[in-house]
Formats: structure tokens, C-alpha cells, sequence
């Protein structure tokens, strides 16, 4: 297939243009370009958050989109639901429900108990594949690996049935380099954002790493490798604003107006957004049985979120060596509401922040919140406190 | 069953509901005294809860889940909750989760008795939040915890069984994984694993399920012979508590027992039986009793209920385990019963479909609650699925919750539970009429 070239165009424009025309697109809930690879005749899998292995849908000449909620009023999709939900699994199906995405699969995971639901949901509503993909909720057993490869050997099989071409060894190879240039190019941001954080707004960084889920990732690397460069660049001065880290966003996404009230009292230097297509802290191996890597990678080079329990990755740990490493003077926990992972999780790192003598800002978000008076407000007291307490 | 042929009918009617109410309020008795000598329990919870593997390490299992209904049954959940949301718990998670962990903040005081704190703490993934759940005692007490990864039904209908590929693969990460709880367990408890004790737990446990399966089933006769929300949330005590022994075998042989004495005699409920009812969801614990009235009272009898399904871990299939080939075994078991309580909540409306007819059923009753997302994402959308599929089904949509008072508003959920048995006498008299 063919890859869109939607942003080829954007390539010579002024930054703040193309940031403009990024956030325009994060947040247009008509898919643009996904709409623009089908109408090209791709086919296309939507794969709920947080972690998927996109790799195996593009070997298999395919899109993966990733399915994450949209600032839609959800008209359609409210009356499938009951009151005491969070808003991504409505907004998703609502997305589905009025053909704003169409999709020749849908695929999601055990991350929690609604999106378990969500699998199902779906199934009754749409005449194509709906599954859960069982990620292993004990990669503390010897054998999640192999179970894992085996669900991804599935996975491949739906897959082929779906486009009537096997999947070969040699284009998952292919597809698991061109996910690791990705990756490469979102850490590379993400330092960007560490070291020199003036020279990028949180929110603009958001706006480039959410774009990764909506278009083919070849077409990604070649802008985020046309982008970082100019950002390093950038004539931005370091500001006297405190570091923070923002940790909650690893599902519901938070609105980009919401990164950019943040924006304007700190420095967002380190955060979970979309954590999932920033799973692996390093390479996968290209070298032998490529499912086996993907699956390894999954289990042993990866990062933590509230969905996954891993007795090696202590949640409240490695969010502290997120804050160490990113030198931040303080942490900003929230959750989406009605999220039960996130929630749970916010007493368990205020807990730890409480013992270490970390300062924090609770607090709770949607993602079709629109006032954001209050928390600037709360926000700015917190830093005052903390900058002349 | 020498014994119960000289029973007499008074003594048998109504045996089961006396048996596991005094039995039950025994187990809880019982767990004080590890809690007193401080020697600790097994924290396990109702999907899928090993009771199996522990019971044959001789530890006493504390199931958290019923200990938290309990506080609502019996009307002091509100002070639980209270003091979980001062120690920092959002108001919208899991109510369970937070009675607990007031619970737990208390040394264990609890209204049935002292609770032991845990020395372990075995799950399974049927519901995320027991991952979740599981990790606050990691914390707090730095136990080990371990879950059990049982892997689901991937899409609805694609269910597969012994001898088939997929399940032979995803048994085999079920038995590895029972491996290395055994190993844990030696560790924890500093006993070695004994296969022969387990074979003999395992077939208490096929005792237990034989009586349940059965019982279940006879619940067909007309009228109902007990009552799913009410009667069978007391054996739903049983078949958790007592799964794996001697008395919890017993207990539903002779369940069995009276529920056949009175399906041959056509006794039923307390109830005048006017509408059969399948019950989608948990019980209202704070108003247990008034929610059961605001249906009785119009003649309205749970017959069944999901319920009953994946609160006993999926024992209402009555899996028997090969006791020639226990670890095998029970980890096929445990496949197939989990795998099947996941799907009384992701795929209710399909198993709602085929027991409206056999059971009689007149209308769905769905309870979707805030404390419990796995349960309750799904209800509306099935809810809608079946009355598409099934128009003859009457359907209610009462939302509310199972510990928390503050959102069950009793007299909106009585007025809507009205109108929905003036709808289904309506129905019945148009039907008649035609």
C-alpha cells in the first residue's frame, strides 16, 4: 500500500505551521489519514490502548490504528454504556458506531476490566473481527514468552485470513526495523524534551508522538526525522519554570489543552502519553524467529504502566527513576476519571512521593474536559508553594 | 444418604439455607485464629481461587471479596469505605477494594470475627482489579503475590476445547504456571507439595461440583425450588469457602438432595411464583433483602442469575477433575471454569438466549454497578443485543451499586421495578387476549 504523503506537504512550512496543522490533525475525529489509506484501498486493524505489537499488522500490508478515544460528544454510543464508565471506551465505539473510523479488525486487550468489555461490545455491533489479544498478565512465568509468541502466532493467522497473503518471516523483520526507527525517534524527542525543554512545548511534543498512531509509520520516521532536527535547533531560551513529570496518561488521553495549561507554569520533562507505542526501551532484535522477539521484547525490554503487573518493575520504583532521570523537581499524578487502574495507582505514588520528599499535584481529567481555569489556578499555587515556600 | 432417608420433609426443606448459614458463620470464626497467632492466610478470590493447591498446603484461605460483602450485608459498609477514601481512595473504584483496605488499616476487625493478614496471595485474571487489589497487600505487607494468567475467549463463539491446538497451547501455560505456585507455596508455607493430598482435595472438589451442577439445574422445576439471588448467594458461600473439603462436598450432595425432595414434590420459594426471573450482574448487598422484596412482592422469583456462574468461578459447569492426572487436570479445569465465568460477564446475553426457554424465564433483571466495571461495561450493550434478538424477554436496567449507599436510591429502583411488572402483566394479558 501505498503510504498517504499527507505531510510531505507540510515539509517546508514554518514549525509553528506544521505544529498547528499536527495538533489540527491529532484532534480531528474523522481520521483523515486513515480515511485517505482506505480510500486508497488499504485495509486497516484498530487496536485499543495501551500496548499493541503493530508490527505484525504492518507486515501483513496493513494500517494499524490506534484507538484511543476522541474529543466527540458520543450521541451514539451512550445508550451501550452505563453512567459509571470512563469516557475513551464510550468515545472509541462511538467513533465505530458513526463510520468516523471503519476498520477490517478490531483488536483489544486485557488492560483493564472495561476494555476487556470492550471486545465483546464491539463483536456485537460490527460484522468484522472483534478479539481480545491476550498479553500475559504473569510475565513472571517462565513460560509468558512462548505463550505470548503463540497469541501473536494467532494473531497472524486472523491477520493473513483477513488480507489472503501469508505473513513471512522476512516482511516482520522488515516492519519490526521500521517500529524500531520509530521508537528511536520518539526517544530522541523525549530527550529533546529532558534536556532542553524550552525548545519544544509539551503539548507540541504530545501532537508529534500521538501522530504515530494514525498514519503509516514509514511515513512517520521521514517526519519526525525532518522535524527533530529543526526542533534541536530551535532559537527557544530557557525559562525559570519548575520540571515536572505528568504521569497518568498512559490510556484516556488528556486533551492537548490540558498538556498546555501545564505548559504554561512547568516544564513537562517526562511523561506516560501514550506509552504503548513507546513500550520497548530499546531495539528489537531483527535476528531469528521475529515473533519470539516481539514477544521477548514485551516481557523483558519494556517499560511499566498501572495495566501491567510485573514483580520485577515495582510501578512506584520506576516512576521514581522517571523523576530522577529527568531531573524533576515534582510529579503531576492524575488519572482519567473512572479509570480503576489509574485511580488505584495515584495512592500508591503519592504514598511513595509522600516518603521520598517528592512534591505532587493530584489530579483527575477527561478527555472532553474543555475549562481548564481551575487547574491552572491550583497548578500555579502548587508551583508558587514549591518555587518560593 | 442412609441418614437422609430418616429425614423427614420439615427437616429437609429449607436444610441447605440452615446448613451453610450456620457453617459459614463457623468459617469466619475459624480464620481468627490465625489471626490471633499471626500466622496469616492465603488471599484468594472467588474466580478462580485454587482453593485446590492452598487447601493442600493446609493454609487457611481468606476470600477478601466475600469479607467486604459482608460489611454491606450488614449495613456498616459505609464507615469501611469512609475511611479508604480518607486514606486516599477515589470514591469511583471498587468498593470491595476499599472496604478491605479499611479493613486492613483496623488489624482485621471485622464484623464476622478477626481476619489474618496475608502471608500470600494467589488471583487469577478473571477480573483486572484483583491484580490491582493484590498489589495494595504487596505493598503493605510485602507478601509475595501470584496470578494465575488464564487466558480468555478471544471473540465470542470461538471458544476451544480439549484436543483442539489453541487449548492444548494455553493449557500448558496454565499447568507451568501451577507449577511454579507449587513451588511458591513450599516456600511460603515450608511444606513440601504432597500430590496424593491433592488428589483427595480434588475430589472434594469434584463432590462439590457434581452437587452444584445438579443443583442448578433441577432449578428449572416449576415453581423455582430457591431463590438465585437470596438462597443462592448462601451457597455461593459454600461453593467458595468450603470448595475442596470433606464438609463443603457433603454440604452439596445434600443440597442436591433437597432441592430433588422438592422438585418431586413441587415445593418452591416463600414466593407465590407469578414471573420467572434470570438475574444479569452483583447484588445490591446495602438493601439485600429490601432489593429481593421490591420483585417478591409481585411474585417475581430469581430462578437463575450470571451470578451464579462467575462468582463460584465457574463451577456451575461441573468440571470433574482426573484425579489420575491432577496438575493436568486441574489446570484444564481451571481453563475451562475461569474461561467460563469470564464469559458469564463478556458474553452474557448468548447464555441468557439459551436458558430463557429451558428455565421458563419471563424477564432479564440486569444490576450494572459502579463498584464493578468487569461485571457492568457490557450489560446495556447486551441488554440491547437480546431484546433485538429475543423481543419476547421483558428486560429491566436498574444501575446502582453493591457496597455503596450513597448511589442506591430505593424508591427510583422500586418504581421502575413497578412499572416493569405492570409491563409484564400487560404482556401477559395481550397474550392471552390473543
Amino acid at each position: 500500500m501505498e503510504s498517504s504523503n499527507l505531510l510531505e506537504s507540510w515539509r517546508d512550512k514554518p514549525m509553528d505551521e506544521i505544529f498547528s496543522l499536527c495538533r489540527e490533525l491529532i484532534e480531528d475525529p474523522d481520521y483523515p489519514t486513515v480515511n485517505q489509506w482506505r480510500k486508497a484501498g488499504g485495509k486497516v486493524v484498530g487496536h485499543f490502548q495501551v500496548y499493541f505489537p503493530e508490527e505484525i499488522v504492518h507486515a501483513a500490508g496493513m494500517l494499524p490504528v490506534k484507538i484511543c478515544g476522541a474529543q466527540v460528544p458520543g450521541m451514539e454510543a451512550e445508550s451501550h454504556f452505563g453512567s459509571y464508565l470512563c469516557s475513551i471506551i464510550k468515545t472509541s465505539l462511538e467513533l465505530a458506531l458513526t463510520k468516523k473510523v471503519e476498520m477490517e479488525m478490531f483488536v483489544t486487550h486485557p488492560i483493564c476490566d472495561s476494555a476487556r468489555n470492550l471486545g465483546a461490545i464491539w463483536g456485537r455491533n460490527f460484522p468484522y473481527k472483534c478479539q481480545i489479544l491476550y498479553l500475559p498478565q504473569n510475565p513472571n512465568s517462565k513460560y509468558s514468552a512462548t505463550y505470548l509468541q503463540n497469541e501473536y502466532e494467532r494473531l497472524k493467522l486472523d491477520l493473513e485470513s483477513i488480507t489472503g497473503t501469508p505473513i513471512t518471516d522476512e516482511a516482520l523483520r522488515n516492519s519490526i526495523s521500521v517500529y524500531n526507527e520509530g521508537r528511536a525517534l520518539m526517544r530522541e524527542l523525549y530527550a529533546i524534551k529532558r534536556d532542553t525543554p524550552w525548545l519544544i512545548s509539551a503539548d507540541q511534543a504530545y501532537c508529534l508522538t500521538l501522530l504515530a498512531g494514525f498514519i503509516p509509520r514509514e511515513e512517520y520516521n521521514e517526519f519526525m526525522k525532518a522535524m527533530l532536527p529543526r526542533i534541536k535547533n530551535g532559537t527557544g531560551k530557557e525559562l525559570d519554570k519548575m520540571r515536572v513529570v505528568f504521569e497518568g496518561g498512559f490510556c484516556e488521553l488528556p486533551p492537548a489543552d490540558l498538556i498546555q495549561t501545564i505548559e504554561r507554569s512547568c516544564y513537562l520533562v517526562d511523561d506516560d502519553l501514550m506509552i504503548g507505542l513507546r513500550w520497548f526501551l530499546e531495539d528489537v532484535s531483527t535476528e531469528g524467529n521475529p515473533l519470539s522477539k516481539l514477544a521477548d521484547a514485551y516481557i523483558e525490554k519494556s517499560t511499566y504502566s498501572p495495566v501491567q503487573h510485573d514483580l520485577r518493575k515495582p510501578k512506584e520504583k520506576m516512576l521514581l527513576e522517571r523523576i530522577k532521570d529527568s531531573r524533576a523537581a515534582a510529579v503531576i499524578i492524575t488519572a482519567a476519571k473512572m479509570c480503576e487502574p489509574g485511580l488505584e495507582e495515584q495512592v500508591t505514588y503519592s504514598k511513595m512521593l509522600e516518603k521520598e520528599d517528592i512534591p505532587y499535584f493530584i489530579n483527575e481529567f477527561e478527555e472532553n474536559q474543555t475549562s481548564f481555569d481551575n487547574l491552572e489556578t491550583q497548578l500555579e499555587t502548587f508551583v508558587e508553594n514549591i518555587l518560593f515556600g | 444418604m442412609s441418614e437422609t432417608i430418616q429425614t423427614t420433609p420439615e427437616e429437609l426443606v429449607g436444610r441447605g439455607n440452615k446448613e451453610g448459614a450456620n457453617l459459614f458463620r463457623q468459617w469466619f470464626q475459624d480464620l481468627s485464629s490465625p489471626a490471633v497467632q499471626e500466622s496469616g492466610g492465603a488471599y484468594v478470590f472467588v474466580m478462580g481461587s485454587l482453593n485446590e493447591i492452598l487447601k493442600s498446603f493446609d493454609f487457611p484461605v481468606v476470600f477478601p471479596e466475600i469479607n467486604s460483602l459482608q460489611t454491606a450485608v450488614r449495613r456498616v459498609a459505609p464507615g469501611f469505605l469512609n475511611i479508604a477514601e480518607d486514606y486516599g481512595y477515589s470514591p469511583d473504584i471498587c468498593g470491595y477494594v476499599k472496604a478491605d483496605v479499611a479493613m486492613q488499616l483496623q488489624g482485621g476487625k471485622h464484623p464476622m470475627g478477626t481476619i489474618p493478614k496475608p502471608k500470600i496471595a494467589v488471583l487469577t485474571n478473571a477480573c483486572n482489579t484483583y491484580i490491582k487489589w493484590a498489589e495494595i497487600w504487596e505493598r503493605m505487607y510485602d507478601i509475595p503475590i501470584f496470578t494465575v494468567d488464564i487466558p480468555g475467549t478471544r471473540a465470542e463463539g470461538t471458544q476451544t476445547w480439549q484436543g483442539d491446538p489453541g487449548f492444548e497451547l494455553d493449557k500448558k501455560y496454565v499447568v507451568e504456571q501451577l507449577k511454579e505456585l507449587i513451588t511458591l507455596c513450599e516456600k511460603v508455607s515450608g511444606q513440601k507439595f504432597d500430590i496424593d493430598k491433592l488428589r483427595e482435595v480434588l475430589e472434594f472438589s469434584n463432590g462439590m461440583a457434581r452437587g452444584w451442577k445438579t443443583v442448578l439445574e433441577l432449578n428449572k422445576s416449576r415453581p423455582a425450588l430457591f431463590n438465585a439471588l437470596t438462597d443462592g448467594t448462601i451457597f455461593l458461600g459454600m461453593a467458595n469457602g468450603f470448595r475442596g473439603t470433606k464438609v463443603g462436598s457433603d454440604y452439596f450432595t445434600r443440597l442436591a438432595e433437597e432441592m430433588e425432595f422438592k422438585s418431586a414434590n413441587g415445593i418452591g420459594t416463600l414466593t407465590e411464583e407469578q414471573f420467572r426471573l434470570f438475574f444479569v450482574g452483583v447484588p445490591c448487598y446495602p438493601i439485600f433483602r429490601r432489593f429481593n422484596e421490591f420483585f417478591t412482592d409481585w411474585g417475581g422469583v430469581f430462578v437463575h442469575s450470571t451470578y451464579l456462574w462467575f462468582a463460584s468461578g465457574g463451577s456451575n459447569l461441573g468440571f470433574e477433575y482426573n484425579l489420575e492426572d491432577p496438575i493436568d487436570s486441574l489446570a484444564e479445569g481451571l481453563l475451562i471454569s475461569v474461561r467460563d465465568a469470564m464469559d458469564s460477564m463478556f458474553h452474557h446475553q448468548t447464555a441468557t438466549v439459551e436458558l430463557a426457554d429451558s428455565f421458563h424465564i419471563d424477564g432479564v433483571v440486569y444490576h450494572p454497578i459502579k463498584s464493578c466495571r468487569t461485571v457492568s461495561t457490557g450489560l446495556a450493550d447486551g441488554r440491547r443485543h437480546l431484546m433485538k434478538h429475543n423481543k419476547n424477554l421483558a428486560t429491566l436496567f436498574l444501575e446502582s451499586d453493591m457496597m455503596d449507599q450513597r448511589v442506591v436510591t430505593e424508591a427510583q429502583m422500586k418504581n421502575r421495578v413497578d412499572a416493569f411488572f405492570e409491563g409484564l402483566i400487560s404482556r401477559r394479558q395481550t397474550a392471552k387476549a390473543s
